[in-house]
């Protein structure tokens, strides 16, 4: 099987403090990490081809440091990694880089399924996994939460979707595009040899001159649609937390349920 | 890879775009402001310089007639088992406005099969026109034959603006539109407003798991598309007596030329519908353990809300991943969020801190969660919540 997992490298959200002053990012000393969600969609992968054989290719676009998310989604396993990266790239939009990334993986070659987490935790969108699917024009299965068949040979995958109002069980035929949620798996660390291995490996670096096919005036600011006007600090909450005492439970029970039927939400 | 053109002959070295870059992008190197390649072209840096050193590089744009033979505004009405879900009806609440906000008309796609009530339904919730397929194939949602069918209409049509909830159905949908259109989408708003001058709807959403906020336009493509979070806007109030135009349309894609097959569907119990609760009552690290979640289900069960959880609790396997919210969870926005033994940890805040009222029961003062809360509880959760249950079995009657 030929699999290839989308990533991309983020900042680590977590530990992302905001300026007050300016409601700003303070992006120093912020760690970049594999977006946590693509780590699913690695392990996934890596999975799918020790059951069925083939190889694992890691795909991602972004600057030359986004080369450590690679090296380490190889010290994991994966057996290929491809690196996108080029100032005419810059700025992409959801729709610039799901035509990006699906051009690179045409390049490719022939694949029998593409693995990508459910969104990245930098933008939150969960648009570019379904933007490569229709790019492709192959089937897009979003927020998988397991994958109960797979048949190489029929071509047929079934998986269990994690829903709003619970799990929808879809089959359909590969090659495919999945989006994975966290509960798909636990992803494996990098073993020592991997990392061994993937300090050795040399990744190549794509450039828009390594996409000839592909229609340049598409590609980063000038081929995204959506232009960011402004950036600002979220809202505030307004106002401090009231504490209700608590000498004895059943009095700090019986006004907290006051103030909340008068606050009209129950 | 920056984008960011500094002039360097004007830069005085002031250091005010470093203090708004968003990303961490500009420096002050030798008395002159220097980009990298974090530089993402948002432009949030223009505005500041004093001597208005920094530029970006010119768009092109679109031909004003071009833009301008695309009119109204459009709503994707979603649903589920023949219901209608809870968010289509938002949309078109905020369909509404922002198509009076551009004097045009207000249309809902309906797709589905025997949903003729539902179209109906549209029009009460404030649609001038409905687009209603209905056909087998079309009964369980499927993206390919869903998508084919928006952008035939689409095509023909020529809408100004295209909404969409950004539920897991609606963000997938709203995603294969517009790679197919190549026109700019907006994942996950929780703001939308015409601007004045421009008449171009500006779109505001979340980024980097709550901590900013970001604004956004797409001034030469179309339609405009955006996905909207649940509960953002105000659910409209029915009127039956409005009156519309229903119009039927075939699906484009026959069921032989679909490859997905819904083959079953796993009903979650009661109380995980997060998405749509209007109380939720959560548990965290400090219910101890699976048990621990028995006076929150409790709790829960007398004020009619859904069970939920942060990372920890269903990190330790206490309750199902289903039940997680927080920025790996699900993002929820109900009326009344209680939090018994959470700390509070930025990602868990981003998906519940725009609660209308926040209730934070936890043994530690410290803990983060109490600077979002309305109300604070500084008690152990399980002298709390069974508490709390009491007073409200008694209050409400039950």
């Amino acid at each position: 099987m030929n699999i290839i997992v989308c990533i991309k490298q983020v900042p680590d959200t977590t530990e992302v403090k905001i300026n007050p002053e300016t409601g700003t990012l303070i992006r120093e000393g912020v760690p970049s990490i594999i977006n946590p969600f693509d780590t699913y969609a690695i392990e996934e992968g890596l999975r799918l081809k020790e059951q069925f054989g083939g190889k694992v290719t890691v795909i991602s676009m972004g600057p030359p440091q986004a080369m450590e998310a690679l090296k380490e989604a190889v010290a994991m396993g994966a057996d290929e990694a491809i690196l996108l990266s080029d100032r005419a790239f810059a700025g992409s939009d959801t729709w610039a880089t799901a035509y990006t990334l699906s051009r690179a993986i045409s390049k490719c070659g022939a694949f029998d399924i593409i693995l990508c987490g459910k969104q990245a935790i930098d933008g939150d969108t969960g648009q570019v996994g379904p933007g490569i699917a229709r790019q492709l024009g192959i089937s897009q299965l979003t927020y998988v939460f397991k994958i109960r068949e797979l048949d190489p040979e029929s071509g047929s995958i079934i998986v269990e979707r994690l829903l709003e109002e619970g799990r929808e069980v879809v089959e359909t035929s590969l090659p495919a595009l999945l989006t994975v949620v966290k509960d798909i798996n636990q992803p494996r660390y990098p073993t020592f040899l991997g990392i061994r291995r993937a300090t050795r490996m040399e990744i190549p670096v794509w450039t828009t001159a390594d996409l000839p096919d592909a229609d340049a005036s598409r590609f980063g600011l000038d081929g995204s649609p959506t232009q960011v006007v402004r950036i600002f600090g979220p809202p505030k909450r307004e106002g401090t937390v009231e504490l209700i005492s608590t000498d004895s439970m059943d009095e700090a029970a019986g006004t907290l349920a006051d103030r909340l039927l008068a606050e009209k939400v129950i | 890879m920056a984008l960011l053109e500094i002039n360097k002959d004007e830069c005085t070295g002031c250091g005010a775009c470093v203090d708004v870059c968003p990303f961490g992008a500009l420096s002050i190197v030798n008395d002159i402001a220097e980009v990298d390649e974090q530089c993402n072209g948002c432009g949030a840096c223009l505005d500041v310089c004093p001597v208005d050193a920094l530029s970006l590089p010119e768009r092109p744009q679109a031909a004003a007639e071009e833009l301008e033979a695309y009119q109204g505004v459009w709503v994707w009405v979603e649903q589920f088992q023949g219901e209608a879900a809870s968010i289509s009806w938002e949309m078109l609440g905020q369909g509404r406005r922002v198509a009076d906000q551009r004097k045009t008309t207000l249309t809902a796609c309906v797709l589905g099969h025997n949903v003729e009530r539902i179209a109906k339904q549209a029009i009460a919730y404030g649609a001038d026109r409905v687009f209603w397929a209905d056909d087998p194939s079309l009964a369980v949602y499927r993206t390919r034959p869903y998508a084919s069918t928006l952008v035939t209409l689409v095509r023909q049509h020529k809408p100004e603006i295209f909404l969409l909830g950004a539920s897991s159905r609606g963000r997938g949908l709203a995603g294969s539109v517009a790679t197919e259109l190549y026109t700019g989408l907006t994942a996950d708003c929780t703001g939308l407003d015409i601007d004045a001058e421009t008449n171009l709807l500006r779109q505001t959403r979340p980024a980097f798991g709550g901590n900013i906020m970001a604004t956004i336009i797409c001034p030469n493509y179309r339609p405009q598309m955006s996905t909207v979070r649940h509960r953002v806007f105000e659910m409209p109030v029915a009127d039956y007596t409005r009156e519309g135009q229903i119009i039927s349309v075939e699906p484009v894609m026959s069921e032989d030329e679909i490859a997905a097959k819904v083959i079953d569907f796993i009903m979650e119990q009661g109380e995980v519908n997060l998405a749509d609760a209007k109380i939720i009552v959560s548990g965290g690290r400090g219910v101890r353990g699976p048990e621990g979640f028995e006076p929150i289900r409790e709790l829960a069960k007398v004020l009619g809300g859904a069970v939920g959880a942060s990372r920890a609790a269903v990190d330790a396997g206490w309750i199902p991943y289903a039940h997680q919210v927080g920025q790996t969870g699900r993002t929820v926005r109900p009326d009344l969020y209680i939090a018994c033994g959470i700390s509070g940890a930025v990602q868990h805040l981003a998906g519940m801190s725009t609660a209308k009222v926040i209730v934070a029961i936890n043994k530690d003062l410290e803990a983060p969660i109490f600077t979002v809360a309305n109300y604070g509880v500084v008690a152990d959760l399980f002298q709390v919540v069974p508490a709390l249950a009491e007073q409200f079995r008694k209050k409400l009657h039950k």
